[in-house]
């Protein structure tokens, strides 16, 4: 009876109250519980996210002066990375930048599209020569910023027998998740991989093409997937799934990850000196710690 | 049109006619119930089986995910039997039929509501059983909610996209359709396949609304 009161007056409500709002608006992870309550937990989650449990986020970013912004587009392989390096970025008195992050081919047609993006970091080179040959960036602005290394991963405790990656077309595997081989880059790569060690046929029935790599390794951390192919970076840390082999770098295509400032944007500048950043020692440091390889040793090995 | 683009249209057409197939006579026979009870348990149900429309489409799809998946409360017993559901036809038929369900019970619920009461009274009197009253009274008089709720709930299966991705992925020859090949030919920059399913989903609505409202008016 007396909550409606207390909704309509959150923000000069006392802390202590805002805490618990937001605590009760966490929902925990599900556990074995009746299918009812799964339900109305589901429910109550919707319920949070379009409503009354927006409004202290509404408030931080309120903070944030409009259009003072740069947008950054970045494969989703680069989720954990990049964004402790934006954070250090912004605590060093910068400018705000949001990251979008999606498969690579998603983003270069959003790009295409007219979406406002200052900056590009692609997961291979295919998609930001969509961008080149529109005019959508300039060939010379593109530089190759990391490399990466395609590995096999397992469901934990469930383990493919037999030697990888020719296991991988044995009848025990029934599903191997990895981004679609039409356009996300990870996918494409994988195809690429598995067409040169003449698996391809084989496995191509097997395949659950996803939207995007993160999706493949979902696939595969619920264990609905037997086996997905990722990169060493998404696997990295990822306690639901276990490497169950390393894709040797000369086996595969290279895989570069080049960036570019976009043509349209709004503060070329500003997208200039956050690329320059991407290649400074503390951002380096946070790629490499995450599994990503600098493509000048890369080319040297 | 190519062989591909054929592919993925039979394909639809027939796990969307299946789904529509499997969720009639529960849903029917839900309408029936939620009609004629007076159950206090009827407004739970009714409202667990609408949820489904009100949700959000993924929400549905996380759900199954957690209770079909093979780490889900159900993912145990469904290996131990031997079938594989999660990424195959069988997903998709479920998220459809749940999908669908909603709209196939409130459609043929207001086809029991709608005064036939006192037939089927008539024919208890005269010593009809229960099934029987059902068969020859009720449904036949219901019939045309009935098919509306059908050709709803199978529209709306034709159509699935958020559950379907979750719990059946977009895998070409097996569970891409309609919608999934659409977005999929999106995001691959191929859109003029793209376009060409529009245009058959198109041609499939057109005569989907043209039909019921067809069967609403005669109905009337």
């Amino acid at each position: 009876m007396v909550m409606p009161m207390r909704v309509v007056d959150e923000q000069h409500d006392d802390p202590v109250r805002l805490a618990q709002r937001r605590r009760t608006c966490q929902i925990t992870p599900m556990r074995s519980r009746p299918l009812w309550a799964l339900l109305l937990a589901a429910g109550l989650t919707a319920a949070c996210s379009t409503g009354s449990c927006d409004i202290a986020v509404g408030v931080d970013q309120s903070a944030q002066p409009k259009g003072g912004q740069l947008r950054v587009s970045a494969a989703v392989s680069l989720t954990d990375a990049l964004t402790p390096i934006a954070r250090k970025w912004e605590a060093a008195g910068n400018i705000h930048v949001e990251l979008n992050f999606a498969a690579s081919n998603v983003l270069a047609r959003q790009i295409l599209e007219g979406a406002p993006v200052d900056v590009f970091i692609s997961a291979d080179e295919k998609q930001m020569n969509r961008l080149v040959e529109s005019g959508a960036a300039a060939r010379a602005d593109v530089l190759p910023l990391l490399t990466n290394q395609l590995v096999v991963v397992t469901p934990a405790g469930r383990p493919v027998s037999g030697t990888l990656p020719s296991a991988l077309a044995d009848d025990a595997v029934k599903r191997i998740a990895i981004g679609d081989p039409q356009g996300v880059p990870a996918g494409v790569y994988t195809k690429a991989w598995l067409e040169r060690a003449d698996l391809w046929r084989q496995v191509e029935p097997k395949i659950v093409p996803s939207n995007s790599v993160r999706a493949a390794l979902a696939a595969v951390d619920s264990a609905n997937a037997d086996a997905g192919v990722v990169y060493k970076t998404d696997a990295k840390g990822h306690a639901g799934v276990k490497v169950a082999y390393e894709v040797p770098l000369a086996d595969a295509p290279p895989i570069v990850y080049p960036v570019a400032v976009i043509a349209k944007s709004t503060h070329p500048d500003l997208a200039r000196r956050f690329v320059a950043y991407l290649q400074t020692a503390p951002a380096r440091t946070v790629f490499a710690d995450a599994g990503f390889i600098a493509p000048d040793t890369a080319n040297a090995r | 049109m190519t062989g591909e683009l054929l592919g993925i249209i039979q394909l639809t057409v027939l796990v969307a006619l299946a789904a529509t197939l499997v969720m009639l006579p529960p849903g029917v026979a839900l309408a029936w119930w939620l009609a004629r009870s007076r159950s206090p348990l009827t407004s739970i149900v009714e409202t667990l089986v609408t949820l489904p429309l009100v949700l959000p489409p993924v929400a549905t799809g996380y759900l199954l995910l957690r209770l079909l998946g093979r780490r889900g409360l159900l993912g145990g017993l469904i290996e131990r039997i031997g079938i594989d559901v999660i990424f195959t036809w069988r997903a998709l038929v479920i998220a459809m039929v749940v999908m669908g369900l909603p709209l196939v019970v409130r459609a043929a619920r207001a086809g029991f509501e709608q005064g036939t009461r006192r037939f089927e009274q008539m024919a208890e009197t005269l010593g009809a059983g229960p099934l029987r009253v059902f068969f020859t009274i009720s449904l036949p008089l219901a019939r045309r909610s009935v098919l509306a709720g059908a050709l709803l709930g199978f529209s709306r299966a034709l159509g699935e996209f958020g559950a379907s991705i979750v719990v059946a992925g977009s895998i070409p020859g097996e569970t891409r359709t309609l919608s999934l090949a659409m977005y999929g030919f999106l995001e691959t920059g191929r859109d003029g396949d793209a376009m060409r399913l529009v245009a058959v989903s198109l041609v499939i609505a057109l005569a989907a609304v043209w039909l019921s409202n067809r069967l609403v008016r005669e109905g009337a």
